[in-house]
């Protein structure tokens, strides 16, 4: 039977104009969605998913821009190859959230796994609290794109590996206060592009990659992601709070990493 | 210190016949030949030469030889030419030797040591140039049954099968990426592939918006570099292919350095242009088996499941452990890629010791999988050093269901197998994005070469089948009584699944 | 304690077996025919082991062509299987004495509801190792020598045992199998394992006899002017490989399932590989072997219908499965897809019976000949229509399967005779 026909009578499936409601209790990923799927092609815009559980890919494959609410535990590879839709956590996000994203906006109330925002291209990410191992690994830049990572909380060792554009920023906040968290390792190794701006920490940074302080220019694109961030969470704003020799600034000293070791 | 004493070719010039017309010096793109206008002289520098062929074939009057240097160094078997030429290009260096193509080394093709049976009396041959004989190839997950249903008085399908790909010849074409090759390579092989009713792979670098007209006929790559993969990407192909290793160089990535990156090819890649593509050893969503199946339904799930996925990897020891968990992981099709394997550009000490031969690796994962009864549920492909059409029929007689070709793509294009491909100069415009070489390969002729060669190859495929008795190739697949072994150890035997000749 | 008096033990505790069983033959001593525990030499190669023959994993495998005859009464009217054995032997050109065999449906009007296994024994050793499983395994209703009879090239004739046995209730319902998976797994695992053991038949109501010799002698051997059966199938074989050995000989038979065949499949091992998959063990290294197997999947299994598990052994060719209607050609694809191993390459012809039903057909190129004879309520298929004539000169109407076509007679209602392609019957 249609998962549509069988979910709408229970009321577990409510359709609104562009609105629907969706019970994702015991729902498989594929039926899940392939149930957005069909939903976006009938011109759903807004979907509020409750009692998510581990179902994965959640926003993959969706040709339409869509906002996702997502209530639960969302499993791995959350909005993996999304192209523009908005995803809304409201809980802790598994590993490879973002996953080869393309554009969009991932919002997590709470904490992600690892591997976020592999491979990223564009769009952006912001995560409340902390951020696994490996974040934003192999993100890249192209064109008109350029993806953002913006982690509240601490993130896990190897950040920015690879990374070829982009930018991470890491806030290091614990819960109401503004002290330190975090002191991720290998912090850019084999990076040759983008830019990693990390708060309050000491660096542990991988080979070919610059350390600094932060300039003035810096500090301002920072400030206006911070409010983004504080804006997300809804937390007060203390943009202010931050100043500028808290933060360090990681970049490759090299676009050819790589130059010189074969021949 | 240059080496010159000992470089390994030479090149000879019969100054009678040389006219100074200066065709070589404009050819070769490794700088070999000069023209002296104060002798009036053509020059070689012969330590510059890797024997490419592209000035003897241009040089209009025959004045040139390239030829094996005889002032060698001291003949070891140990120590032999290669082993000395190689410590001394390090100690100059301080780097790891990088090379083209594929592993050359002695003793791994297998293929020679199998021997196919053919039909005398007890069943009859077929004539394949009057009876239909079918190379036709289907690519993808099989249920186990088929399982049917009533249906206005009639029996229907009762559930619908996975995607497949259906292929006229069990040849593809292998990956090459844009950036590995330029793209009129690209392009003929796709028309080669469409002309044939077969499918051309790609690569790991995007698809180019030129060649997506061609989507119908290309399986799209997906590697842990994630170049130009997008929704789009995934689904301008017919199949999708995680490639999490080659065998060129399995366990490490690849990177394609920055002065390849051109404008286009960054385009492509979506990447900036001008910096390194590195494409890292693992993919990071990827550090195990159930990883691997997180990612399989990732992909299936961005092409909605009207796409087959395969997973390639190089054939490694225990390739049919992996094997047989990748199956169990929900891929559809399985691409083994054998020590033979080539490539743009490897580590020459990876290239040359890591992996095994296809041949064995085939029939090790093509018994673990029946031993498992879930051979028929996956497709088998596979790759690495298939040189002849006689080389496809052992391949699917050890159990593949079709094979990729590379370099024998690649030869029929023009390649002479010189292993420059790393540099980027390839004279004959193949592994070279530079917009002037590449202009030396044409795109028509190209695509009727490629063409041409799985044409041949088929046929010969088809004679072979013919003269066993078999006319579909389905028979064919796993039929190891239709093997024998010539000069194999018992061990190899035992591994190969074939009795020894004469058996 | 032997097996006689176990018998014995049997018979008196049995209702069925206390009745005089079959009038003709069961009950019946052993007539201590030549047996020898301990063989010369050239014998041991005759009766090759199974554990040689599949030590290395890769089997050797027996090439036949021959003589294929088939008849059916199909009012299920009992005859002697005399007229099949007048028209195997005219076509004696075609074997040359190395085997022949006969099947016989209907023959056990006295057990029809049993599972009736013929096993042939090298050994005593292997015969205790199976009767050990028997009893383990079956309520066992009646165990016997199949009475047998010297005859002429049948001096070093193994010993033929058949029992009469239904599955254990208590193990049948342990194991949550149908009856007919529980017999084929007790088959192929005493075919598989146990040495110098290997069961010919195993249907309910069906019996093989069978082994090296001429149909004459194997049929004077087997004393089979004592049967009667509606339906018989027999086989003279040309082998050209090795000395014939009993087992390989033909029909082959799995439940009520008998093949005979003629031609040799150059698909052999792609077929054997995969009815391994499933669990089935080809011991005997035969094409009948993998064909019976291939037919027992699809049609038992598996579910396929007849005409439909035709398209699986010959297939039709892409381009006429291209140029179908849509529906069609999916459900060919699809079958081509997932049975394509078990297509069966090179020339056959294949007779193969059911209860109720016997079916011919051959190759998609139409390499080896079939010829099919309607007479009243008899049918016969033949590998030559001389055969037919011997017996039945005159016939209502003459059948040849095309490629890939079968011909098909039916005993249940609608009593037929049709020929069966893909996705179509029609009548004859
Ligand atoms: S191409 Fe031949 S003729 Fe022309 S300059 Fe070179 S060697 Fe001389
Ligand atoms: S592709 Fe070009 S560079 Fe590479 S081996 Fe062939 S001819 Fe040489």
């Amino acid at each position: 039977m249609d998962l549509r026909e069988s979910l709408e009578p229970r009321g577990r499936l409510q359709v609104d104009g562009n609105v629907a409601l969706l019970d994702a209790t015991g729902l498989h990923y594929r039926e899940l969605n392939a149930l957005m799927r069909r939903l976006s092609a009938e011109g759903v815009e807004n979907v509020e998913l409750h009692n998510v559980n581990g179902q994965r890919y959640i926003g993959t494959g969706l040709k339409r821009p869509m906002n996702i609410i997502v209530r639960g535990t969302p499993g791995n590879d959350l909005g993996m190859f999304i192209n523009g839709q908005r995803i809304f956590v409201y809980g802790n996000a598994q590993d490879g959230c973002g996953n080869t994203m393309n554009d969009g906006l991932i919002v997590v109330h709470g904490s992600v796994g690892d591997v976020a925002g592999y491979a990223m291209r564009g769009g952006r990410i912001f995560v409340r609290d902390d951020a696994g191992f490996r974040l934003g690994i192999h993100m890249k830049e192209y064109g008109g794109k350029k993806p953002i990572i913006v982690v509240g909380g601490g993130a896990g060792d190897f950040l920015g590996e690879y990374m070829a554009g982009g930018l991470i920023l890491v806030l290091g906040l614990k819960e109401e206060k503004n002290e330190c968290v975090h002191s991720p390792k290998f912090v850019g190794v084999g990076m040759h592009g983008g830019v990693i701006y990390m708060r309050g920490c000491t660096i542990h940074a991988g080979k070919n990659v610059l350390v600094e302080g932060v300039e003035d220019e810096d500090l301002k694109l920072i400030r206006s992601l911070v409010e983004d961030y504080f804006n997300h969470f809804n937390l007060d704003l203390r943009v202010n709070d931050f100043i500028s020799d808290e933060f360090v600034k990681v970049t490759p000293s090299t676009s050819r990493p790589y130059m010189g070791l074969y021949r | 210190m240059r080496n010159r004493a000992a470089s390994t070719y030479i090149v000879l010039r019969k100054e009678d016949k040389c006219t100074k017309c200066r065709a070589c010096v404009e050819q070769c793109t490794y700088g070999v030949h000069s023209y002296n206008p104060a002798k009036n002289v053509i020059e070689s520098k012969s330590w510059l030469c890797s024997n490419c062929l592209r000035c003897v074939e241009f040089c209009p009057t025959g004045a040139l030889t390239i030829t094996r240097n005889p002032n060698s160094y001291r003949m070891g078997h140990h120590w032999n030419h290669e082993a000395i030429m190689d410590v001394k290009r390090q100690a100059e260096t301080g780097s790891a030797l990088l090379e083209g193509m594929g592993c050359d080394g002695p003793n791994l093709t297998y293929w020679d040591r199998l021997l196919l049976n053919a039909c005398q009396v007890t069943n009859p041959p077929i004539d394949p140039i009057r009876e239909p004989i079918e190379t036709r190839v289907i690519l993808g997950r099989r249920p186990p049954r088929v399982e049917l249903k009533p249906e206005n008085r009639r029996l229907m399908l009762k559930n619908e099968l996975a995607p497949y790909i259906c292929a006229e010849t069990p040849i593809l074409l292998a990956a090459m990426s844009y950036g590995a090759v330029n793209l009129r390579v690209q392009e003929a092989m796709a028309r080669a592939a469409i002309e044939c009713g077969t499918y051309f792979n790609c690569g790991e670098g995007g698809l180019h918006p030129e060649l997506r007209r061609y989507g119908s006929h290309i399986i799209v790559q997906v590697a842990s570099g994630r170049f130009g993969v997008d929704i789009e990407y995934l689904n301008s192909g017919v199949a999708v292919e995680i490639k999490i290793g080659q065998g060129a160089k399995p366990g490490i990535g690849g990177h394609l350095p920055g002065e390849k990156v051109t404008e286009d090819i960054a385009m492509v890649r979506m990447i900036p242009k001008g910096t390194d593509a590195l494409s890292p050893a693992p993919h990071h969503d990827v550090y195990s088996i159930e990883d691997l199946r997180q990612l399989i339904y990732a992909l299936k799930e961005a092409t909605e499941y009207k796409k087959p996925v395969a997973v390639k990897i190089a054939a490694v020891h225990n390739a049919a452990a992996i094997a047989s968990g990748i199956a169990r992981a929900g891929a559809d099709i399985i691409v083994l890629d054998g020590v033979r394997g080539s490539t743009g550009a490897a580590p020459k000490a990876i290239r040359d010791n890591m992996g095994i031969p296809i041949e064995l690796a085939l029939a090790a994962v093509d018994r673990r999988l029946r031993e498992e009864g879930i051979r028929s549920e996956v497709s088998i492909i596979a790759s690495g050093g298939i040189r002849s059409g006689a080389d496809v029929v052992k391949a699917i007689a050890l159990g593949a269901d079709a094979v990729y070709i590379g370099t024998a793509a690649l030869i029929a294009l023009g390649c002479t197998l010189c292993k420059m491909c790393y540099t980027g100069r390839c004279a004959w415009g193949i592994a070279t994005t530079d917009a002037e070489l590449s202009k030396r390969l044409n795109l028509e002729e190209g695509c009727r070469r490629v063409a041409n060669l799985i044409k041949a190859w088929t046929m010969e495929i088809k004679e072979m089948m013919g003269a066993m008795g078999i006319d579909t190739i389905e028979a064919l697949r796993g039929n190891r009584e239709l093997l024998r072994g010539v000069g194999l150890t018992e061990g190899e035997l035992r591994v190969l699944g074939i009795k020894v000749a004469g058996e | 304690m032997d097996w006689a008096s176990r018998k014995n033990k049997f018979s008196s505790s049995n209702t069925l077996a206390r009745q005089p069983a079959n009038p003709q033959k069961i009950g019946t001593q052993c007539r201590g025919h030549h047996r020898r525990t301990r063989r010369s030499p050239d014998e041991i190669t005759m009766f090759q082991h199974k554990d040689q023959r599949t030590a290395s994993r890769i089997c050797e495998k027996s090439i036949s062509s021959c003589a294929l005859f088939g008849l059916i009464n199909l009012e299920r009217r009992r005859v002697t299987c005399n007229e099949a054995l007048r028209a195997i032997s005219c076509m004696s050109e075609r074997g040359n004495g190395l085997g022949a065999g006969f099947a016989g449906y209907g023959i056990y009007p006295h057990f029809t509801d049993a599972y009736a296994l013929h096993v042939m024994y090298l050994d005593d050793k292997a015969k205790r190792k199976v009767e050990k499983v028997l009893m383990r395994d079956f309520q066992v209703l009646l165990g016997e020598e199949i009475p047998t009879r010297r005859a002429r090239s049948t001096l070093h004739a193994p010993a033929f045992w058949r029992y009469f046995l239904e599955p254990a209730r208590s193990k049948l319902q342990e194991e949550e199998a149908s009856p007919d998976e529980y017999v084929v797994s007790r088959v192929m695992k005493i075919n598989g394992e146990v040495e110098g053991a290997y069961i010919l038949s195993s249907g309910k109501d069906v019996g093989v006899f069978k082994g090296v010799g001429f149909p004459r002698d194997l049929a004077e051997f087997f004393r089979l002017e004592e049967y009667r059966g509606y339906m018989w199938i027999c086989h003279a074989r040309f082998p050209t490989n090795t000395v014939g050995w009993w087992g390989g000989a033909h029909p082959f038979n799995l439940l009520d399932l008998s093949v005979a065949h003629n031609g040799e499949l150059s698909s052999y091992d792609v077929n054997r590989r995969y009815l391994e998959m499933w669990g089935y063990k080809c011991v005997m290294h035969t094409d009948s072997e993998v064909i019976s197997y291939a037919l027992d999947l699809l049609l038992r299994r598996h579910a396929i219908p007849m005409d439909l598990a035709l398209a699986v052994l010959a297939p039709p060719y892409w381009d006429e499965i291209d140029s179908m209607k849509c529906e069609d050609r999916d459900l060919l694809t699809a079958l081509r897809r997932v049975y394509g191993e078990l297509a069966m390459i090179g020339p056959f012809s294949i007779i193969a019976a059911r209860h109720g039903e016997m079916i011919g057909f051959v190759d998609r190129k139409k390499l080896r000949p079939l010829v099919g004879g309607v007479r009243g309520e008899f049918f016969y298929l033949s590998s030559e229509e001389s055969a037919i004539r011997l017996i039945s000169p005159t016939l209502d109407n003459v059948v040849r399967p095309r490629a890939g076509e079968a011909v098909i007679a039916r005993c249940e209602a609608p009593r037929a005779v049709a020929m069966l392609s893909t996705l179509n019957q029609k009548e004859v």
